[in-house]
């Protein structure tokens, strides 16, 4: 669908944890075929230290209802304003924006990892990957138990599997120590979204096993919609909107050290 | 409904809003959130003689009320322009105008003559003030000689619309601005970006990869306003404001201040539909306060 500047009204904002927080935001007008990494530039209300408006994965659409959900994790000004924003309250949305990832192919086994916030897009690209009968399995990292949220929501689309840092749950460490991607398991495609640290980490680890990946970047980004040029990333075809040509990358087009 | 239509030299704008180059790509990035054609005119992303990859990230910083950018003219060279770009812009309905730099006085006039050579581009914004780049940019805008120099030279090959954007990093604006108008500068615009710095406490380090960077967003515009109060004062070309301009009022007070036009910038970033409620703003003003024109308010400040 063609971007847009829209005031949507949020329906539902349910806390998920200590600092993570579900918007539902609902739309006058139709939602046309949102991809699943796409994303959206919230404006954010009454926060004099946010200037710029601040992007989120769309972390799940309901056509028939309008409907999106964002995942935000209160963490500076702008977070914090956005978490307490409360049911019927309008807010200021760019959407949709950014390419999205690949769709797979029907039959394949795809695994998608999440770091933390990160985990945002792999809802719906997990639910859009069930529908095309693609075979799909979820590996979510976190810090520890307290951090792992809507585990049973990418139970109903997948397999999931879990690491965290302090062994709290599922297996201790990161993403790349699960067994998952240690065994003889063979994935056609990887998806991944998280820290930089994280998302290397798994792209070197594709890299090796030979299997296709793409990763969704991060960038800082003043538009969103690639005039400003500030969100850059190095590509084997030169600088690159993360915006625009992003924010989903195949690790192969990108300059990583892998 | 006001009569909005003003005249830069020879360029005829259907309203005073324009947009600042490097904050509306190539125009067509735009053409979802709104009709193009509407606008005064379009800035394009500033172009250089030869391919630039700009700066490394990370290139912008938020700060207060602002923004610092350290973009560095990441462009695809004038070849690709003309072959690429002008294609999909030519047939806008409003004047299209390209922003022109170079890093020496051969690549202003060699860029400039190939500019000159399109058809559809109305004019061109002579950038001297750009202050992300290694070589040329700035350097030209903050020495009267200098700035003197690139005009002329920039003047003898281009004899459409000429504006020259000015540094606001200088101790004395309205020397620069009476300097380029005296070789032949048809209109000047201000301001560019101030030379800002920001710093990540926590990690000690500048955030920016060039360590400083453009400031730009509301926190500028006290200083653009008198800047171009300043330059309106001392030259007899139109001078076109910008900086900071978020609304309709905003840029009515560049008007007062002595603006021909304003351009709008940063703000596109937050709302990529504001140049549309700006026009509509201004229009609303000019009847609401019963100006048949907006020249009646250009330069029109009442000092007690």
């Amino acid at each position: 669908m063609n971007k847009k500047v829209s005031l949507l009204r949020v329906v539902r904002n349910i806390q998920l944890n200590h600092d993570n927080f579900r918007l539902t935001l609902y739309s006058e007008e139709q939602i046309h075929s949102i991809r699943p990494g796409q994303f959206v530039n919230v404006l954010v209300k009454d926060s004099p230290k946010t200037f710029l408006r601040r992007p989120f994965s769309i972390h799940m659409v309901d056509y028939e209802n309008k409907t999106f959900d964002i995942l935000v994790k209160a963490i500076g000004d702008g977070s914090n304003k956005l978490v307490h924003t409360k049911k019927g309250e309008l807010i200021d949305v760019v959407f949709p924006l950014g390419n999205g990832f690949k769709a797979p192919q029907k039959g394949e086994k795809i695994l998608l990892i999440g770091g933390g916030v990160g985990i945002a897009p792999m809802l719906h690209l997990g639910k859009e990957a069930k529908e095309i009968g693609s075979d799909v399995h979820f590996l979510l990292g976190a810090r520890s138990e307290d951090d792992h949220i809507l585990v049973s929501e990418f139970e109903s689309f997948g397999v999931v599997y879990l690491t965290t840092d302090d062994g709290s749950l599922g297996v201790k460490g990161f993403v790349v120590d699960h067994p998952i991607l240690n065994s003889k398991e063979e994935f056609n495609r990887i998806y991944c979204c998280g820290p930089d640290p994280m998302m290397h980490a798994v792209a070197q680890k594709a890299k090796q096993l030979n299997i296709e990946c793409e990763v969704s970047l991060e960038n800082m980004m003043a538009c969103g919609f690639g005039v400003c040029l500030c969100c850059v990333t190095k590509t084997k075809e030169g600088n690159k909107c993360v915006c625009t040509d992003g924010p989903v990358f195949n690790i192969n087009e990108l300059e990583w050290q892998i | 409904m006001a009569d909005l239509s003003i005249k830069i030299h020879k360029l005829e704008l259907k309203n005073p809003v324009m947009t600042a180059s490097g904050t509306f790509g190539n125009g067509v990035e735009f053409n979802d959130f709104i009709d193009v054609n509407r606008l005064g005119a379009i800035l394009l992303k500033g172009t250089t003689l030869n391919p630039r990859e700009g700066n490394n990230y990370p290139r912008m910083a938020e700060t207060s009320s602002g923004m610092l950018n350290a973009v560095g003219l990441q462009n695809k060279g004038v070849e690709y322009f003309c072959e690429h770009i002008y294609p999909s812009v030519k047939d806008y309905d409003t004047n299209v105008i390209v922003n022109v730099n170079g890093s020496s006085i051969d690549e202003y006039i060699a860029l400039t003559e190939r500019i000159g050579e399109l058809e559809k581009v109305a004019a061109i914004e002579l950038n001297i003030s750009c202050p992300n780049v290694k070589e040329g940019g700035m350097a030209f805008g903050t020495s009267i000689p200098m700035a003197e120099q690139v005009t002329r030279e920039v003047r003898k090959v281009y004899h459409k619309t000429l504006i020259v954007k000015l540094s606001p990093n200088v101790t004395d604006i309205a020397e620069i601005a009476k300097a380029v108008e005296y070789q032949g500068a048809d209109s000047v615009s201000l301001v560019n970006t101030f030379l800002g710095m920001a710093i990540d406490a926590h990690k000690r380090r500048p955030v920016l990869s060039t360590v400083t960077g453009g400031l730009s967003g509301p926190a500028i515009k006290p200083i653009a306003l008198r800047m171009v109060w300043q330059v309106a004062n001392a030259v007899k070309i139109p001078v076109v404001g910008l900086g900071g301009i978020m609304n309709a009022t905003d840029a009515i007070e560049f008007f007062l201040a002595g603006a021909s036009a304003v351009q709008i910038g940063t703000a596109n970033f937050i709302d990529p539909t504001i140049t549309m409620k700006i026009i509509d703003g201004i229009n609303d003003y000019l009847d609401k306060h019963n100006f048949k024109s907006i020249s009646d308010i250009i330069g029109n400040l009442q000092m007690c």
